[in-house]
């Protein structure tokens, strides 16, 4: 079956909103993604019909309600291919799946003279959580840097994991738009005795995702940027670690019983899952999720390496070196994501420009300073395609940034 | 939807295209940095007070045509003026802002080619912009105070 971009927009209601007389152009899913209306109707239709708490009354709402929880858990184990599904954790986004894994793994294993690496093109819900807790057990933070071209310089690796306890890394970049190749980084800190960390929250959602075959030992991703709604996200852990790992959060629903004297966890998954869960949005991923899977991962990676060969050829074409790409023109290992400089035109003012056409980019730092800063600049425009994005709005975007060079040009 | 000539007034380009006062000063000027973390715009604020003066000001650091204009205006607007005076433009361009402060606003203190500014109210997430380099002021003088 052919990939039909238009009939696929059709399933995204907000698409075919039309602002001041002109169309959408949404351009910035590496953000946060658009809703189809597969999710829409489910998370409606489970609100108005069958919603109910779950895994704590006995009645048959209840009991359908919980079905579908954990058949969200399900589907989201098979998608990343996890042996079992209670090794998926639900959290609130996929910031406090890193920063459960921080707290918990790392408050159970790192101390002084210890080390975590990460690398330098990191978000910062990748670089912030290690930092918290390293100012208090006093380890150190290693860091891979980044080649000329945005890929990560993998020449010292194994300097670099000398003495790691952990390697926490991003399978792609949210500025760069780098693939990173996940496999090689995990053995290669299997070698050196570390567990490998996978930020999953651009990857997932835009490619076929594989734990098992990368051999990873966590994967965080979030449901927003995979079509799915705001307020859940993941943490897959390999069960043995998940086990061994002290709860993070306290309360109801992650207790087994619970003494004056203290306390005994639940099993996992709901060790981690304290408190009444996102159970509604975790209705809306689950069919997020079927959604996706309908398209293929395959099929939707197909669709944005089309799409960024067109957008970096069309760019370069029409502006030649008024714009800056950063990161690799080799759409092999690059994902839909663009971040660029036009110009001296500051990011702020490009968006600004791009607004009147209802051209939406980010503009900013992306939470990642610490790469903007090894960019040498505070800021960029990020265009981020998805598998409803098409080539005619990779023109729009050229001919707003037209508009932007003419409006700016001294 | 308002339009971009409501929001980069000639004046403004102007400003940004050719920044007044930029630069640094040394100690015994006062130096206060000031970050929009929305965008990543940094700015870095130096005063000379003599005389309970802004005998010297010098604005340094990145960011967009509004929060540069901004700083560029704000500059040429305090330079040699009584630190009352800019006190007072400080709470009356906050005011133009939308910014609601503690107290009446002070509308005595003349705007002039601040005035160009007035369009950005319109563009609610570009007023964190405009008023980056007034609070960085604020804080310098509150420095020099000490």
């Amino acid at each position: 079956m052919s990939y039909d971009v238009q009939k696929i927009r059709a399933d995204f209601p907000v698409l075919a909103e039309v602002i001041n007389g002109k169309p959408l152009v949404y351009l910035d899913s590496a953000n946060s993604s658009q809703k189809p209306l597969a999710v829409i109707n489910a998370m409606s239709n489970f609100m108005s019909h069958e919603y109910s708490p779950t895994n704590r009354s006995a009645y048959s709402m209840a009991a359908h309600a919980t079905d579908l929880y954990e058949g969200a858990r399900a589907k989201v184990a098979k998608f990343i291919n996890a042996p079992h599904a209670h090794e998926v954790v639900f959290t609130k986004n996929a910031t406090e799946a890193l920063n459960l894994l921080a707290r918990a793994w790392g408050s159970a294993n790192l101390n002084k003279g210890d080390v975590v690496l990460l690398t330098h093109m990191e978000h910062h819900a990748n670089i912030v959580p290690w930092q918290m807790l390293a100012a208090e057990r006093g380890f150190t933070i290693r860091w891979v840097p980044l080649t000329s071209d945005g890929l990560l310089d993998l020449s010292e690796l194994d300097t670099l994991l000398t003495g790691a306890k952990a390697f926490s890394f991003t399978a792609m970049s949210n500025v760069l738009g780098t693939i990173n190749p996940v496999g090689e980084l995990v053995a290669a800190a299997h070698k050196h005795g570390a567990i490998a960390i996978v930020d999953g929250c651009q990857s997932v959602p835009h490619m076929p995702t594989d734990v098992q075959a990368w051999d990873a030992d966590f994967l965080a991703f979030s449901s927003h940027k995979m079509v799915g709604p705001t307020g859940i996200g993941m943490l897959w852990g390999r069960e043995s670690l998940l086990d061994a790992m002290p709860p993070f959060l306290g309360g109801g629903n992650m207790i087994a019983d619970v003494k004056l004297d203290g306390f005994t966890c639940a099993e996992l998954p709901a060790k981690y899952e304290a408190g009444t869960q996102p159970i509604i949005e975790a209705i809306g991923l689950s069919a997020a999720v079927d959604y996706l899977t309908a398209l293929g991962m395959q099929n939707i990676r197909q669709h944005e390496i089309d799409i960024t060969k067109y957008a970096l050829d069309t760019l370069t074409s029409r502006f030649g070196d008024d714009i800056v790409i950063h990161g690799s023109r080799d759409v092999s290992v690059r994902g839909a994501t663009l971040s660029f400089a036009y110009r001296d035109v500051h990011p702020h003012d490009v968006s600004q420009v791009l607004d009147q056409t209802n051209v939406c980019v980010r503009a900013g730092h992306h939470c990642a300073k610490p790469l903007m800063r090894l960019l040498g600049s505070n800021a960029t425009v990020r265009a981020s395609f998805y598998l409803y994005n098409t080539n005619q709005e990779v023109d729009a975007l050229c001919d707003a940034l037209s508009a932007a060079g003419d409006f700016f040009t001294l | 939807m308002p339009g971009l000539e409501d929001l980069y007034r000639e004046i403004i380009l102007d400003h940004y295209k050719s920044p007044r006062n930029r630069g640094s000063l040394e100690p015994p000027a006062v130096r206060a940095e000031g970050h929009n973390p929305l965008c990543g715009d940094e700015i870095e604020v130096f005063i000379a007070v003599e005389d309970d003066k802004v005998s010297d000001i010098k604005i340094s650091g990145q960011g967009c045509s509004i929060s540069q204009s901004s700083a560029s205006m704000m500059s040429a607007a305090v330079k040699g003026k009584p630190i009352a005076d800019v006190r007072a433009l400080i709470s009356r361009f906050k005011h133009m802002m939308s910014i609601e402060e503690d107290g009446e606003p002070d509308t005595s203190a003349p705007l002039g080619d601040l005035e160009a500014l007035t369009g950005v109210v319109k563009f609610p997430v570009r007023i964190k912009c405009a008023v980056l380099s007034w609070n960085t002021l604020a804080e310098a003088l509150d420095i020099a105070a000490e």
